[in-house]
């Protein structure tokens, strides 16, 4: 294995405070990011993730420990040497006037042009290499005010990519996009800490999305930073505890949170496909709880119910549905 | 089997795209060279402009002087009556490249300071710069005892010098504690709102002097604060020139990281600029440009804070590489075409300059910043 890109040595994080005394946020991280991977940075709101970013990023300094960046002390790198080894995208994408999206991507290549910023034919290149990876060829040439959020973030993300840093850092970068666009977002990061053998690290709420697409997640709570594989933290029940909250809690089945509720009366659902998946959702949503034993009410779904697709059984009777509400509401009426 | 065949179509659809965007890139970067949507051809204009301007400067005045023999003074500085050649090369020149010199200053400075705060309102006074200033001036104008009487009953000579050193040790001081503070203080919020209140309790000491002052020593303030370009001889000109000369190469060398500085602080430092550094360097040009001016013309408003919005406009680019020397040469173009119409050509009344640049230039502002604002959403 060769050297992390970017680690983190018994880092203590947190601000410090003329009179009443240093806010610690966390002590004590050891942490390593390689080359190549998707790293996602999970937690609950004010638990310090835009501030270990911030330290890594060099931005503010760390109460104790160190960052190294390829095994040398970040605090010992000027700005631009940094800035050739670590890259950053914030939240809110800046819409700075009279700019065109070239225009915003070439200032990714400041730590590598001369004091003017002048632009040789290699760093065209690699603006044009970035612009190409994240798919901004049609909005290169508009000016940022014409743009929406998610094709300035897009443009904000070739601009760290024409860097050509080793280190990506994104503090919650698809917070403003609509859902698509942040599917659309953490693919393209995927894909690129794959194909340019970077290694990103950004931090996000949409658990859901960070579970399907991220190599590694790193966990912070209170206690500290737990790292693995998304699946094992599921498993090993890591991702409950980080966001334990009174009345909601994470169902490692599904990997999704879920309303603490009493649980409803039990139902198992008989048969397979699209329609059986969301048969199941929209009764977990309504409180039932999914079982696979016989003696519950059975929901069955019919191969040739012509209209009638799904059939509700239970010992004494049974009654025909054309929809997933229909059959809530039939549950519903008998009072299940 | 089935995945390699689909693989296999994913390539041929993949070479496809990447033909497609092969062409786009290639048209991308042509675009990138002619500084995407920028004008350049303006900046030739403007220096037409400034050209035809510097002439018509030179050419009127109280007297009436042929312009062939304006251009023969300038050329081989004689012309036929030695007295035209005495007001050309004496007072024309002088005012008129005080102007150009003055405009330079003031609108780069404006420049940065929008730049670095982020700020279009912003301008070259806000560090308290003309307070300092002011000052200075009100010190010397109102206080002065004995010797004060003779300096105002004509304000010769001696006088406007004793008015330049102290405006400019106004200046200086104030932009000496500013630099202080900026060296330490890492928000330019801060740094603007304590530039803000220096400047209203500096007007308040001006004011205390005020109320206590002589009448006709108030008439010797005000009159400084019009503002004035004929004040500066042919001796002062060379170090005003050096000291604008100065301030503009050191905001030459801050082009790029203004340009960084417009994604904001934290991405500025992301890619490699070192704020404190750049901070130090805009406080430090800015001090020389402005109080160099302040201090030999008096506070001239509204070109600091007009001149870079004309030229964002007129050269459609937020690029600092474009908009430094945009707004050295609308700067200077303004400060002239002030100049001119102050003396009202064919007259022998001068209008304060103050009143001109503001009175004239603001409607022309609103113009063509109504104008750039079409077309936007």
């Amino acid at each position: 294995m060769t050297a992390p890109a970017l680690s983190a040595q018994d880092l203590t994080i947190g601000y410090r405070r003329r009179s009443q005394g240093d806010v610690l946020l966390a002590q004590g991280l050891d942490l390593d990011l390689q080359c190549g991977a998707l790293v996602g940075l999970l937690g609950p709101n004010g638990v310090g993730k835009s501030t270990l970013l911030r330290t890594l990023a060099g931005m503010q300094k760390p109460l104790a420990g160190r960052v190294l960046i390829k095994g040398q002390d970040s605090a010992s790198l000027t700005a631009q040497m940094r800035a050739r080894h670590l890259s950053l995208v914030l939240t809110a994408a800046p819409q700075p006037d009279l700019m065109h999206g070239y225009a915003l991507v070439a200032l990714g290549r400041h730590p590598h042009s001369d004091w003017l910023g002048r632009l040789s034919e290699a760093d065209h290149r690699a603006i044009a290499r970035a612009i190409q990876a994240v798919g901004a060829d049609d909005i290169a040439d508009q000016p940022l005010a014409q743009l929406s959020d998610g094709q300035r973030q897009k443009l904000m993300i070739a601009r760290a990519l024409a860097q050509e840093a080793d280190v990506m850092l994104l503090d919650e970068p698809t917070a403003y996009l609509d859902l698509p666009r942040r599917v659309e977002t953490m693919q393209l990061l995927k894909q690129l800490a794959r194909s340019t053998a970077r290694a990103i690290l950004l931090s996000t709420h949409d658990l859901d999305l960070a579970l399907r697409s991220c190599d590694q997640l790193w966990l912070m709570s209170a206690a500290g930073i737990v790292c693995g594989a998304p699946e094992d933290l599921v498993l090993a029940g890591h991702l409950g505890e980080t966001f334990s909250a009174d009345g909601i809690r994470f169902d490692a089945r599904s990997g999704a949170f879920l309303l603490d509720t009493a649980p409803g009366p039990r139902v198992r659902v008989n048969g397979e496909g699209a329609a059986a998946i969301w048969m199941r959702r929209a009764l977990a949503r309504n409180g039932y709880a999914l079982t696979d034993e016989s003696s519950a009410i059975e929901v069955r779904q019919r191969a040739n119910g012509a209209g009638q697709q799904w059939q509700i059984r239970r010992q004494d009777r049974a009654s025909e549905h054309a929809t997933i509400q229909a059959v809530l509401d039939a549950l519903e009426s008998e009072g299940a | 089997m089935s995945q390699l065949a689909g693989k296999a179509a994913h390539h041929a659809t993949a070479e496809r795209i990447g033909a497609r965007k092969a062409s786009n890139r290639r048209s991308a970067s042509r675009a990138s060279r002619q500084f995407t949507g920028a004008r350049p051809m303006v900046l030739i204009l403007l220096l037409a402009l400034l050209g035809a301007l510097l002439l018509l400067s030179l050419a009127l005045g109280s007297a009436m002087i042929p312009f062939d023999q304006i251009v023969g003074v300038l050329l081989s500085g004689e012309a036929d009556q030695p007295a035209w050649t005495n007001i050309v090369l004496k007072f024309r020149l002088p005012k008129t490249l005080t102007a150009m010199l003055a405009g330079m200053a003031l609108g780069v400075s404006g420049l940065l300071m929008q730049t670095w705060f982020r700020n279009p309102l912003a301008e070259p006074f806000v560090l308290g710069v003309s307070s300092g200033a002011s000052l200075g001036v009100a010190l010397v104008v109102l206080t002065a005892g004995a010797g004060g009487g003779a300096l105002l009953a004509g304000l010769g000579m001696a006088g406007d010098l004793l008015l330049t050193v102290a405006a400019g040790l106004g200046a200086a001081i104030t932009m000496g504690l500013v630099l202080l503070v900026a060296a330490r203080i890492q928000s330019s919020v801060t740094l603007l709102i304590l530039g803000l209140m220096f400047g209203y309790l500096v007007a308040a000491l001006v004011s205390l002097l005020l109320y206590f002052a002589l009448p006709e020593r108030i008439q010797a303030y005000i009159n400084w604060t019009f503002g004035s370009f004929s004040g500066v001889t042919g001796s002062q000109l060379p170090v005003l020139a050096y000291i604008v000369l100065a301030g503009l190469l050191l905001s030459a060398a801050l082009v790029k990281p203004l340009n960084a500085l417009l994604l904001g602080e934290d991405y500025a430092r992301s890619l490699g600029v070192d704020l404190r550094l750049t901070r130090i360097g805009i406080v430090l040009a800015t001090a020389l440009l402005v109080s160099a001016v302040t201090a030999f013309c008096g506070p001239i408003a509204f070109i600091g804070i007009a001149v870079p919005h004309l030229c964002r406009a007129l050269l459609a680019s937020a690029d600092h590489r474009l908009l430094l020397p945009g707004t050295c040469l609308a700067g200077a173009c303004v400060a002239l075409c002030a100049s001119i119409i102050a003396e009202l050509p064919g007259n022998n009344l001068v209008l304060p300059l103050n009143v001109v640049t503001a009175l004239l230039g603001a409607p022309v502002v609103m113009l063509v910043v109504l104008r750039a604002m079409r077309g936007k959403p």
